[in-house]
């Protein structure tokens, strides 16, 4: 990135044409340049366009029913933030975590995770954030808001419908490296449990992310 | 008629006689986490949705993987959605096109090598709305009188999944140059579209 002008990115970002080390670093500088997310929004509606000229066969004509059947089954969560869209925060609460996030995000490029064999890097839903998993480890790095007092969030590794305990952290803008192996296909949850923690999650899972 | 369609029917902002509701509305209905707008979704973008994920992936297993995500994305984030940010077709399509470009991107590493290209179809379905064969067409107009090398830049990065610095790679020239053809190649094809 170091010679890379941000502002060049916005075409690449609006084509999904970023790696994820880029699409993150671009999406922490969207949070703080109104400019910029004027020029994604153009850039994108043209982008999207493409969508329409794409051609395809027939969808099975099941997969409706495995996508409501599936959504049946999910837990939905009160404040949800859109995927990857964080910047639709308000602005007062973006601009809070936006330099932590920052910090945390760089430094952590910046240093260690290329020489560590990162091998992916996944989007966290519900809550800014991405998993950076290594071979059988992860990294959750994921902006919640702090906990209160008397509570504290914990972090699960769900291999099928089992959570394992995998950290306890406060919340504020941070990176916390699970405790727990992951492998393909887990997900990776944050719950707001008891200060302490639970064994299992006893509240609705507030961000996500699948290996 | 369900609660759905009858909450929309009788809608305050609504003539009490049912009248289509605008996409808007279904999408606000599914962030209230009614299953029954998710399904009204889905029969509205859920084959556009596929045709752009199969042409991503080009394999159908994946294509229905990354539109199920995206709709399940969709669902979770749906209360979130703000009408003055983006159309719910925009904001649908990029989440499906992220799905689908990462999917791409984790089976090439996986397999190491890039997914066999199928062959495509000639024409859409036959039962196809008019308003979305003739978007198509005007799109596929568009993309064929841009200068090739800006096409070319687009399609691999928006179908082919390519990251800039692969584009830069394949094509063999200076990422400089590849990002000034996708900025002029969006920028000319929305030109182009705006045209009557």
């Amino acid at each position: 990135m170091a010679q890379n002008d941000i502002h060049d990115l916005a075409a690449a970002y609006a084509l999904d044409a970023l790696g994820p080390e880029d699409r993150w670093t671009y999406e922490r500088h969207l949070d703080g340049c109104e400019r910029c997310r004027g020029e994604v929004a153009a850039l994108r509606d043209s982008a999207v366009e493409m969508a329409y000229a794409a051609e395809g066969p027939e969808p099975s004509p099941d997969l409706r029913d495995r996508i409501l059947a599936a959504a049946r089954e999910e837990p939905r969560t009160a404040t949800v933030v859109p995927m990857r869209r964080r910047w639709l925060l308000p602005a007062t609460a973006v601009a809070a975590v936006a330099a932590a996030c920052a910090a945390i995000g760089l430094g952590l490029w910046a240093s260690s995770l290329r020489d560590q064999g990162v091998q992916r890097v996944v989007a966290v839903q519900g809550a800014p954030g991405n998993l950076i998993v290594a071979g059988d480890s992860a990294t959750l790095v994921v902006c919640l808001d702090r906990a209160p007092a008397d509570r504290t969030y914990e972090a699960w590794v769900i291999q099928g419908e089992r959570p394992r305990p995998a950290g306890l952290f406060p919340g504020g803008c941070r990176s916390v490296p699970l405790e727990e192996p992951v492998d393909e296909g887990d997900v990776v949850a944050v719950t707001l449990e008891p200060a302490g923690g639970s064994e299992q999650p006893t509240t609705d899972i507030l961000a996500s992310a699948r290996v | 008629m369900s609660e759905y369609a009858v909450r929309l029917a009788v809608g305050r902002d609504e003539p009490a006689a049912a009248r289509t509701p605008s996409d808007e509305q279904v999408l606000e209905a599914v962030g209230r986490g009614d299953h029954d707008a998710l399904g009204e979704l889905y029969d509205r973008f859920g084959r556009l949705a596929f045709g752009l994920a199969f042409r991503i992936l080009r394999d159908r297993t994946l294509a229905e993987d990354a539109v199920q995500e995206a709709f399940l994305a969709v669902w979770r984030s749906a209360d979130a959605y703000k009408r003055e940010r983006a159309k719910p077709s925009t904001w649908i399509l990029i989440v499906v096109h992220r799905r689908a470009v990462d999917l791409v991107r984790r089976e090439q590493r996986r397999r190491g090598e890039p997914l066999e290209s199928a062959p495509e179809p000639a024409t859409g379905p036959a039962d196809e709305d008019a308003a979305l064969r003739d978007r198509r067409t005007a799109v596929q107009a568009a993309l064929t009188e841009l200068p090739g090398d800006q096409r070319q830049a687009l399609e691999l990065a928006y179908y082919g999944g390519l990251t800039q610095s692969e584009l830069a790679e394949r094509l063999g020239v200076p990422l400089g140059t590849v990002k000034s053809r996708m900025f002029a190649g969006l920028g000319r094809l929305r030109e182009l579209l705006a045209e009557p």
